[in-house]
């Protein structure tokens, strides 16, 4: 449809859009052509650094300095060239006629201004003869269709008393209140949980659907497109490599990356569960609870939340135990906590068979030799102003028994390990990438030799086919070197392809723990059975489906 | 709401106990009996003793401070040892001279260079901006004692348009003080332009990053909208928090500026009682600048609320 339609009708059509740095510069984006039409969609899909957000972007004339639409772009809005209009002209045209949701909810609302006020800006700029009580009638109306519990006295509120969800509700009420003919999703739901994703998702589908809106997502996650998208385009480099349908798509891929996207897409491991070679746990947790201590006051404290509560858990000696459920469920904290860094309010963590040491000292730094965590966001979890091969020594500092040379030997083979050449040894954090950097995080954590390892949610931050590679080389290692593993995340997707047993979490309580293919064949509980709903893995139909169903 | 702001103003209440502690043993650090070192050499011993008593040194430390405190709290500072006048009107009215001059400078140089710093930011990487960030480290860098005396020797000497010496207060005269506290507050203007251009740039282009500004602009609000509308209140925060330090500096102590421009400031008020080892008006000076640099601050937290509403829950 895309592709062989007339552009004469689309909504919005590019044609050969080329983005540069500056005049003749580096190509961001590069001789794309794709067209929307009334009411459908069209999901721009790649990785970070493919050029997708700016396509999108130039669409609107919101290009970061020194980009610029090079000349022989065009975009047509209707029968309206984009490019070169004048600022006022393509005023008129944003938010009245395009509208554009962003992908991060935390600082894509501003702070320091009520959404009411935020909601209502678009509609007095763009009506201007409707009144305050009638735009205050409509966006109350609006925030009631997004579900917003309570609009009234969401009116009066700022950003930050609302969860993640919650804002890119509004932001999309926000959007959809002047109905525009196109919207433009800029990964509208990467940043949240999988519950929570697939809410939104389906909302904005039915928003747009009543409304006749084009959609023009932009995403990496080529599973969740495939679900909602009739028509895709792959992005590389700059470059549209593929465009059709997303079931032909992701059926029959013809260009050779579209092929590793699809490659990277979830899929459960052979080899199935490693039994635990020995039948004492190595990881031990009896009725833990933990509690995080309320807002100091001017007088006392604020009341407590419990963030773990009552839990019981066993690791084996090298088996890896996923640990899966929402953002808030406590499972980071009850992860920190496996490893001593978080006290236990109540309830004992026992590692081989001894008590977690959680404060300093001798005893501390015994353990800790043997237990390493690995965290979700490269980009902060490395020194910025420490080598790789520093970051990588440093753990090894502890043991009293290696000298330079040897330290210096075990740091080229752990690089060596987890894929990295000696030529990294010199480079800083900024100078690599984020699976790189990941690659990093793992070579310090098993430089010791761990018995175990917690994982905490370590690939939600990278792209898809990082995102297989990472998986892949942390059960490479496990097999070599068979330390255990307690992996975090809310990605059932990542679970299923590294998991022996799974743990499901919610509201600081385990709701479930079973093997890997009993959790996801046969789940028993509730909520279990929602996630995975959720996480668009039983259902692996490629062709729009769940868009038409939503309405 | 009233309950960050009752809690901010409680938690003044320590520093001030802490700072005036500091003072009163400060005070005493000094060798030798205060009451001695006050009356000089040519006293008798009666006569120390009696300032001894009036000044509520005898007892113990802990007595000495309460008494000292007391006298404070009742707006008894004590009398100056040469003029023989009470310290705090003395001190009042000298602030009164500084805080015009100060007060005037800083609004008039926020006035200036917040808007310049956003406009910089605004467009960043361009001529202008370059431009600006060059002026302002200029004037950064630049002694206010040199800057103060070329202003005098432009505007009072070479062209005669304004007194050079002397002072006329805006109460009395409201045109002839406009005059006389024109080239300090233009000195001190140029001299805080700096730091504050550069801080509203700084945060200004950080905000510019973030993606609501983007979102404003994808409204189809025009560049003024999303650059007032948007920008500025969630890039003035640390804006504000550096005037604050500055208003709270300034009003201490433009000892410097006011000796240069001849103006009977709290500044020079100090200066001259450290050289004449008025220890009373040196103790009264201190600790009432003290408490106008908490109180600027206190003064400042509590108005942050309007930019951050996180702040009040």
């Amino acid at each position: 449809m895309t592709s062989q339609s007339n552009p004469e009708q689309a909504v919005v059509a590019a044609d050969h859009l080329t983005v540069t740095v500056g005049p003749g510069g580096t190509r961001i984006v590069d001789d794309a052509s794709f067209a929307i039409m009334p009411g459908s969609m069209l999901a721009l899909v790649g990785e970070s650094g493919s050029g997708k957000t700016m396509a999108a972007r130039a669409v609107l004339g919101l290009l970061p300095t020194p980009l610029i639409a090079a000349p022989g772009s065009s975009i047509k809005f209707r029968h309206t060239e984009l490019v070169g209009i004048s600022p006022p002209a393509l005023r008129k045209i944003r938010g009245e006629h395009i509208g554009m949701v962003f992908q991060e909810p935390m600082v894509s609302l501003n702070p320091s201004m009520t959404i009411g006020r935020q909601m209502a800006e678009g509609l007095a700029l763009h009506h201007r003869r409707l009144g305050r009580n009638e735009i205050r009638e409509r966006c109350l109306e609006m925030l009631k269709r997004v579900s917003i519990p309570n609009p009234v006295h969401c009116l009066g509120a700022y950003p930050h008393e609302f969860s993640g969800g919650m804002r890119q509700r509004i932001m999309l009420a926000s959007v959809m209140l002047l109905k525009p003919d196109l919207l433009i999703a800029d990964e509208p739901t990467t940043a949240l949980d999988t519950l929570v994703q697939r809410d939104v998702l389906d909302l904005m589908v039915e928003l747009t659907q009543e409304n006749g809106t084009a959609v023009l997502l932009i995403s990496h996650d080529l599973g969740m497109v495939s679900h909602y998208v009739r028509d895709v385009a792959v992005m590389l480099k700059g470059r549209i490599v593929e465009q059709g349908r997303s079931a032909d798509v992701l059926s029959t891929p013809k260009h050779e990356y579209t092929q590793r996207l699809v490659d990277a897409l979830p899929r459960r491991s052979a080899g199935g569960i490693r039994l635990a070679r020995d039948a004492k746990p190595l990881v031990e947790l009896r009725d833990v609870v933990i509690d995080y201590p309320g807002r100091a006051r001017l007088f006392g404290r604020g009341e407590a939340k419990r963030a773990v509560d009552g839990v019981n858990l066993t690791i084996g000696h090298g088996e890896t135990l996923a640990l899966v459920g929402g953002s808030g469920s406590g499972k980071t904290t009850l992860g920190r906590a496996t490893v001593g860094l978080i006290d236990p309010t109540a309830g004992s963590i026992s590692f081989r068979g001894g008590q977690i040491v959680t404060w300093r000292g001798r005893a501390a730094r015994l353990q800790r030799e043997e237990m390493q965590i690995i965290f979700q966001d490269p980009y902060s979890s490395l020194d910025p102003r420490q080598r790789v091969g520093d970051i990588v020594a440093e753990p090894l500092r502890l043991d009293t028994t290696m000298d330079r040379k040897a330290r210096y030997i075990r740091v080229r083979e752990v690089l060596d390990e987890v894929g990295l050449s000696a030529d990294f040894l010199r480079r800083l954090p900024h100078q690599l990438s984020g699976g790189q950097r990941q690659r990093v995080a793992i070579a310090r954590a098993i430089a010791r030799r761990p018995a175990f390892v917690v994982a905490d949610e370590p690939v939600s931050a990278l792209d898809m086919t990082v995102q297989k590679q990472i998986l892949t080389l942390i059960r490479a290692l496990q097999d070599r070197y068979g330390f255990a593993c307690l992996f975090v995340s809310h990605d059932l997707g990542a679970v299923e392809q590294v998991a022996d047993r799974v743990a499901v979490m919610q509201n600081g309580k385990i709701v479930e723990v079973g093997s890997r293919d009993d959790i996801f064949d046969r789940p028993q509980h509730d909520y279990t059975k929602r996630l995975l709903n959720a996480a668009m893995l039983l259902d692996r139909r490629f062709d729009g489906v769940a868009a038409a169903s939503a309405i | 709401m009233i309950r960050f702001l009752l809690g901010r103003l409680l938690q003044a209440v320590p520093t001030m106990i802490i700072v005036s502690v500091a003072i009163f043993f400060l005070m005493r650090l000094i060798p030798g009996d205060p009451a001695a070192v006050m009356l000089g050499d040519l006293a008798t011993s009666e006569q120390v003793e009696a300032l001894r008593r009036e000044m509520g040194l005898s007892g113990s430390l802990p007595t000495q401070y309460v008494t000292w405190l007391s006298h404070i709290l009742a707006g008894d500072f004590g009398k100056s040892i040469t003029s023989g006048d009470p310290v705090l009107p003395l001190m009042l009215d000298r602030f009164a001279v500084s805080a015009t001059i100060v007060v005037a400078a800083v609004l008039l140089a926020t006035l200036i260079a917040v808007p310049a710093g956003m406009f910089a930011a605004w467009r960043q990487g361009s001529l202008a901006d370059y431009g600006l960030v060059a002026a302002s480290t200029l004037l950064l860098s630049i002694p206010s004692f040199w800057l103060g005396l070329m202003i005098l020797l432009v505007f009072g000497m070479w062209l005669e348009w304004f007194p050079v010496i002397g002072y006329v207060s805006l109460h009395d005269d409201f045109r002839q003080g406009l005059m006389f506290i024109f080239m300090p507050a233009l000195t001190l203007i140029l001299v805080e332009i700096g730091p504050i251009v550069r801080m509203a740039r700084a945060s200004t282009i950080e905000v510019s990053r973030l993606e609501y500004i983007t979102h404003a602009r994808a409204k189809g609000l025009s560049e003024a909208e999303v650059m007032w509308r948007h920008a500025f209140r969630n890039a003035f925060a640390p804006t504000w928090t550096l005037i604050g330090l500055i208003l709270g500096g300034l009003l201490g102590g433009i000892a410097v500026t006011e000796t240069v421009f001849t103006i009977p400031g709290l500044g020079r008020l100090l200066v001259e009682a450290i050289y004449a080892r008025d220890y009373p008006v040196v103790q009264g000076c201190i600790l009432f600048i003290s408490v106008i640099y908490v109180v600027v601050n206190l003064i400042v937290d509590m108005l942050y609320p309007l930019f951050d509403p996180k702040i009040a829950q």
